[in-house]
């Protein structure tokens, strides 16, 4: 049995900043960082942008490489998988049969991409590509030659980034949606126009309100037969059609599920020696009256990561940054920062060639979410609706549709009129 | 060094206080910043960590973060202060002549 100290089960952004956390507030003990990949943790955003578009051989953007794992004393073990927590002898076991001994465990087990259902598909799959890690990516990249067919099956951010960047390198693209609009998840209508048109008018085609009906092999591609009965031919299949929490060892062990691995406001499962954090992780949410989030990106990955260190090491404190995320897509940034649907209401402002912003307000008045699309200057705006969100501010809706009104004077109002413990 | 020169790189109000505005000049790209008190600073364009403009982040304080990761900078001294950035950068001296912001390069 190896003494692990700190466990951490799953090397990615969670896992990775987890582990350094730990070591800056001053854990000195052991700190066991396990993964199933061979590479040190890298972060995943470039995957569906840079690492597909950059010329010559792309590298992976470490969070911390070998050195730095080793210059934190973070034992950091690749290529291994864990298939059980063995909660009695407070121990995780790996495939290879090793028993690791943890204080404390963390599961940052991230989440797997949906996959097609198999019996849609020619040969039980073989050939549709989906994209989660940096193999994923290379092999991706290798099919991204100008003038290929590429279907992209999924209208969300990882098929969208994806259509781009095929665009970008001279493929032609058809995104395949069941949707009636792209973006259905989390992001306002308005804002999924303007990507929609951004796409159509970079020669993306849409298939929207329409499934996969079927799928064969054809020479080396795809013929792709679609629920309304249209029918494509490609040279590559793409599914970004979201994705799925690993929840197996938690689910084994008895701990407690919904929709994730539940936690509570600390990040602490049902056990109370053992957290989970990250895209695995249904939380309940302070802003939102504790409703239960499960969060699939990089903002919250970090955060968690960060926050989840100090409840390992006995913190008492709430996870409560407002969810945030962004999407680049072309000359497009996107960012939403709350929750868009917990908003009844929505108000725009425009800040004219750079792009729009939207406010949604709840039933009460409080701000809940801001998006914004355009210039990437958007987020300097989008960050500071999100100190506004945070402040649980009840702003006037005609100052927020004003461009000539900034939002850092708002925010400085909200400060001096509502001052908050 | 020998190539060191000042550039006028723009007038001292199309900088509002608490903000940032890109500056570039040849192939190169530059934040300069206006701070609460109506000092100027200027540090390279990009954030160390990824290439985006620093100049789309927000300042906050005396610091700037950028508008992808939040990585944060000491915009007067360069000084990395936030996940994931870990790389300080560069800061160039900068002087206001007479509503003129002008910034020492090389």
């Amino acid at each position: 049995m190896t003494e692990c100290g700190m466990l951490i089960i799953g090397a990615g952004e969670t896992g990775a900043r987890a582990a350094g956390e730990l070591r800056d507030r001053g854990w000195t003990g052991n700190i066991t960082l396990v993964g199933e990949e061979a590479l040190a943790p890298y972060e995943r955003p470039p995957l569906s942008k840079r690492a597909l578009l950059e010329a010559g051989d792309p590298e992976p953007a470490f969070i911390q490489g070998r050195e730095r794992l080793e210059a934190l004393n973070i034992r950091f073990m690749k290529e291994r998988r864990a298939i059980a927590i063995e909660r009695d002898e407070h121990a995780v076991r790996l495939e290879d049969g090793t028993l690791l001994r943890y204080e404390r465990l963390l599961l940052a087990t991230g989440a797997r991409p949906r996959r097609l259902p198999s019996e849609r598909l020619a040969s039980d799959g073989a050939g549709v590509l989906y994209l989660r890690s940096f193999a994923d990516a290379l092999t991706l990249r290798g099919r991204l030659r100008p003038g290929r067919r590429i279907a992209i099956v999924g209208g969300g951010f990882i098929g969208l980034e994806v259509a781009a960047s095929a665009r970008e390198l001279g493929c032609e693209v058809a995104v395949i949606e069941a949707g009636p609009r792209i973006l259905m998840r989390g992001v306002p209508e308005a804002l999924a126009a303007v990507v929609d048109a951004r796409h159509r008018a970079a020669g993306v085609s849409f298939k929207l309100g329409a499934g996969i009906g079927g799928m064969t092999r054809e020479g080396g591609g795809f013929r792709v037969r679609l629920t309304d009965g249209e029918v494509l031919t490609c040279d590559a299949v793409v599914a970004g059609i979201g994705a799925m929490p690993a929840t197996e060892l938690a689910a084994d062990a008895g701990l407690a599920l919904d929709n994730g691995i539940c936690t509570d406001e600390r990040l602490a499962t049902s056990d109370p020696d053992i957290f989970a954090a990250g895209d695995c992780c249904s939380f309940p949410h302070p802003l939102y009256d504790g409703k239960r989030l499960r969060l699939e990106a990089w903002r919250n990955a970090q955060d968690q990561g960060a926050h989840v260190a100090g409840s390992m090491l006995g913190a008492g404190e709430a996870y409560g940054s407002v969810p945030w995320f962004w999407s680049d897509q072309y000359d497009l940034t996107l960012q939403v920062a709350g929750l868009p649907d917990a908003g009844t209401t929505t108000v725009r402002r425009s800040l004219g060639e750079k792009g729009s912003l939207f406010f949604h307000l709840a039933g009460d008045g409080r701000l809940v979410a801001a998006s914004g699309i355009g210039h990437p200057a958007v987020a300097k705006e989008i960050r500071l609706a999100e100190m506004l969100i945070e402040r649980r501010a009840v702003p006037d809706p005609l100052a927020l549709s004003n461009p000539e009104l900034s939002l850092r004077s708002l925010l400085k109002n909200e400060t001096r009129e509502t001052p908050r413990l | 060094m020998a190539n060191e020169q000042w550039i006028a790189a723009c007038e001292a109000e199309e900088i509002e206080e608490e903000d940032v505005i890109r500056f570039d000049h040849g192939d190169r790209t530059f934040a300069l910043y206006r701070s609460a008190d109506d000092q100027y600073y200027a540090t390279d364009g990009y954030c160390t960590h990824e290439r985006f403009h620093l100049a789309d982040g927000l300042v906050i304080g005396r610091q700037i973060e950028c508008p992808k990761h939040n990585g944060r900078f000491d915009y007067a001294t360069g000084e990395a202060k936030r996940a994931p950035v870990c790389v300080a950068l560069r800061t160039y001296p900068v002087k206001n002549d007479a509503g003129t912001i002008w910034i020492k390069i090389d």
